[in-house]
C-alpha cells in the first residue's frame, strides 16, 4: 500500500532504534530473576505516619513513602474507610470512592462558605478563556442548560 | 510549603509545569479518590531547594526534571527497569504506582502545578538537566516524550510497518514522531479535531484522518491496509474518547462507567491477527467490568503500560541533545501558574488551537 507520498528519508532518525528482537512480551523488563524474592527486597526506611493513611488490602503494610496532603475526613472521609475495607478487585472499594469524591465537592463549597469565601465559578471554571474562544458556543451551552432546568423545573412543579 | 517527610525526599522549587491530557481525567472525576484540596500536575521541572540527610546524587540549586512516577529504585520491580510499577510508592493501590499529583489512587502526594514540590526518593527520579538542553524540552521529557516513545517501543514496530495512532493529543503526535525511530512504512493518526490533526501531519510527518469525516474508522482502516488491518495500533486516547454516543453517555456525561473505551475497541478491531496493541491512554476503574486500567497500570500482555521515564531518559535526552528530535515544538500556550483555572479551560475545551500548555510559576519566592 502507498504510504502517501512521505519520504521517510526526510525523518531525522528514521529507523534507527528499530529492533527486530522486540516481540511483544513483558513490557522491556531487564530479567533479573528479583520476581521470585517476591516482596524480600531491601527497603529504603520508613515515613513516619503523621495522618490517617488508607490502605489498600491487598498489602502488608503501607510503602515506605507516601503523601500526605489531604487525610480523609467528614463523610467522604468515612465513605473512604468503608471502600478501603475492601480489595481493589471490588466494585464495593471503587464506586464508593467515586461517590466520596462528589460528596467531597459539597463538603469543599461548604468549607469554603465557612470561612467567608464564596467562591467565583466563573473565574473557577475558566468561563473567561471559553467567553474570549468560544463565546457563541459557551453561551448556548448556558441556554440549553437554562431551558432544560426551567422544563424540569416546570414539570416537576405541575405534578403537584 | 511542603516539608521533607522521609530522609531520601528532595524540595523543588518549580519552574516549569505542564497540564496533561490525563490530568483533564482528574479535572472531570473520573479518576477515583481525587480529593478536594490536592495539588494536580506530574510534569515538572525545577530547582532544588532542600535535600533529606539520604539523598547523595542531588544537590541543593541543580536543575532537575522530575519523571511523573515515583520509583524507590530497591524493589524488585525497579530493579527490572520497571519504574513505573514500583511496589513501595503508593500505599493506597497495588496497580499502580506513586505519581506526583495525581489522586489517592496513585499515592496522594501533591503535585508540581505549586511553587514548590516534595520529591520522594530523591536519588532515583529526579535527572539533572544538560547544560545545554533548553528548559523547554526538558520539562517534556517528564512524561510526553517518554510516554509517547514508550508506546511506540511497545508496538514492536519491525521495519515496514503500518502504525496506526489514536489521538492526536501531545501524546499521540508524540508517539507518531517516535514511531518513525523504529523504521515503519506508514504512520497514520486518527482523531475529531482538525487543528490537532493538522499539528500531527506537520510536526510527526504522518498521515492524519478525522474520524468524523468517516463513515467508519474501523472499516476504513481495514481497506487502506489491503483488508488486512494494521500491524501496530497505539491507544493514546483512554478513558475520554469520542466517537460512540452510547459509550459517552454512559461514561462520560453519566459517570455510570469510567469513561469512554471507544479509542480501545477501534485500536484492537483494526489491528491485524497476531497484530500488537500498545495502550497508554490512562483508564480508570471500573471500566466495562474489565480492569482494563489496571492491564495499563500493571504493564500486563496486550502491552501495556505507564512508561518508566528514568530507564528511558538516557536515549531520549540523546535524541534531543542530536536534534532528532525538538519536544518544545508541542508547545502551544505559556500561562502563568495563577491563571490555572483558565488553562485548563483552554486546554479542555480544546480552545485556540491548545496543543500542550506550560505553566510558569511567578519568580518571587
Ligand atoms: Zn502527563
Ligand atoms: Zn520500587
Amino acid at each position: 500500500m502507498a504510504n502517501n507520498n512521505i519520504d521517510v528519508t526526510t525523518i531525522p532518525g528514521y529507523g534507527m532504534d528499530a529492533d527486530p528482537e522486540n516481540e511483544p512480551t513483558y513490557p522491556m523488563k531487564h530479567y533479573t530473576g528479583d520476581d521470585h524474592n517476591r516482596i524480600n527486597y531491601e527497603r529504603s526506611v520508613q515515613q513516619p505516619q503523621t495522618v490517617e493513611i488508607l490502605q489498600s488490602t491487598e498489602r502488608p503494610a503501607i510503602t515506605t513513602v507516601f503523601g500526605t496532603s489531604v487525610p480523609p475526613s467528614g463523610l467522604s472521609g468515612a465513605i473512604r474507610r468503608y471502600a478501603f475495607k475492601h480489595s481493589e478487585d471490588r466494585y464495593r472499594h471503587w464506586l464508593p470512592l467515586i461517590f466520596a469524591d462528589r460528596i467531597n465537592v459539597f463538603e469543599g463549597v461548604i468549607e469554603d462558605l465557612r470561612k467567608g469565601h464564596v467562591p467565583n465559578v466563573f473565574a473557577e471554571r475558566g468561563w473567561k478563556v471559553e467567553m474570549k474562544h468560544n463565546a457563541v458556543g459557551f453561551l448556548s451551552k448556558l441556554a440549553i442548560t437554562a431551558l432544560v432546568t426551567a422544563a424540569i423545573v416546570t414539570t416537576v412543579t405541575r405534578k403537584k | 510549603m511542603p516539608e521533607i517527610q522521609h530522609p531520601e525526599d528532595a524540595i523543588v522549587r518549580v519552574t516549569r509545569t505542564c497540564i496533561c491530557g490525563s490530568d483533564l481525567h482528574l479535572y472531570h472525576g473520573m479518576v477515583p479518590d481525587t480529593r478536594v484540596g490536592s495539588t494536580f500536575g506530574h510534569e515538572f521541572t525545577g530547582i532544588v531547594e532542600e535535600v533529606g540527610s539520604m539523598v547523595r546524587n542531588l544537590k541543593v540549586g541543580d536543575q532537575v526534571l522530575v519523571p511523573f512516577n515515583i520509583a524507590c529504585g530497591k524493589c524488585n520491580f525497579c530493579k527490572q527497569g520497571l519504574y513505573g510499577n514500583c511496589h513501595e510508592s503508593n500505599p493506597m493501590a497495588t496497580a499502580v504506582g506513586g505519581i506526583f499529583g495525581y489522586s489517592h489512587t496513585a499515592g496522594g502526594f501533591d503535585g508540581g502545578q505549586a511553587e514548590y514540590v516534595r520529591v520522594p526518593y530523591a536519588d532515583v527520579g529526579p535527572t539533572v538537566i544538560p547544560a545545554d538542553m533548553d528548559p523547554d524540552d526538558a520539562v517534556l521529557l517528564t512524561d510526553v516524550v517518554p510516554t509517547g516513545y514508550q508506546a511506540a517501543e511497545m508496538g514492536g514496530i519491525k521495519p515496514g510497518d503500518t502504525v496506526v495512532v489514536f489521538g492526536a493529543g501531545p501524546i499521540g503526535i508524540m508517539a507518531a514522531r517516535c514511531a518513525w525511530f523504529f523504521g515503519p512504512s506508514r504512520v497514520i493518526v486518527i482523531d475529531h479535531i482538525d487543528y490537532r490533526l493538522e499539528f500531527a501531519k506537520n510536526y510527526a510527518k504522518c498521515e492524519v484522518y478525522n474520524f468524523k469525516s468517516l463513515e467508519d474508522p474501523v472499516l476504513f482502516l481495514k481497506k487502506t491496509t489491503d483488508w488486512y488491518g494494521a500491524d501496530v495500533c497505539i491507544d493514546c486516547v483512554g478513558c475520554e474518547a469520542e466517537g460512540n454516543t452510547l459509550q459517552t453517555f454512559s461514561g462520560r456525561i453519566s459517570l455510570m462507567q469510567a469513561g469512554a473505551g471507544t479509542a480501545l475497541q477501534w485500536a484492537i478491531n483494526s489491528v491485524k491477527k497476531g497484530g500488537i496493541v500498545s495502550v497508554v491512554g490512562v483508564y480508570g476503574p471500573p471500566f466495562n467490568l474489565i480492569p482494563i486500567g489496571n492491564v495499563v497500570n500493571k504493564g500486563i500482555t496486550l502491552r501495556a503500560n505507564q512508561a518508566s521515564v528514568k530507564r528511558l531518559l538516557p536515549k531520549l535526552i540523546d535524541h534531543v541533545q542530536s536534534g532528532r528530535l525538538n519536544p518544545k515544538e508541542l508547545i502551544t500556550h505559556r500561562i502563568p501558574l495563577e491563571e490555572v483555572a483558565d488553562a485548563y479551560r483552554l486546554f479542555s475545551s480544546k480552545l485556540d488551537n491548545c496543543i500542550k500548555t506550560v505553566l510558569i510559576p511567578s519568580t518571587k519566592s
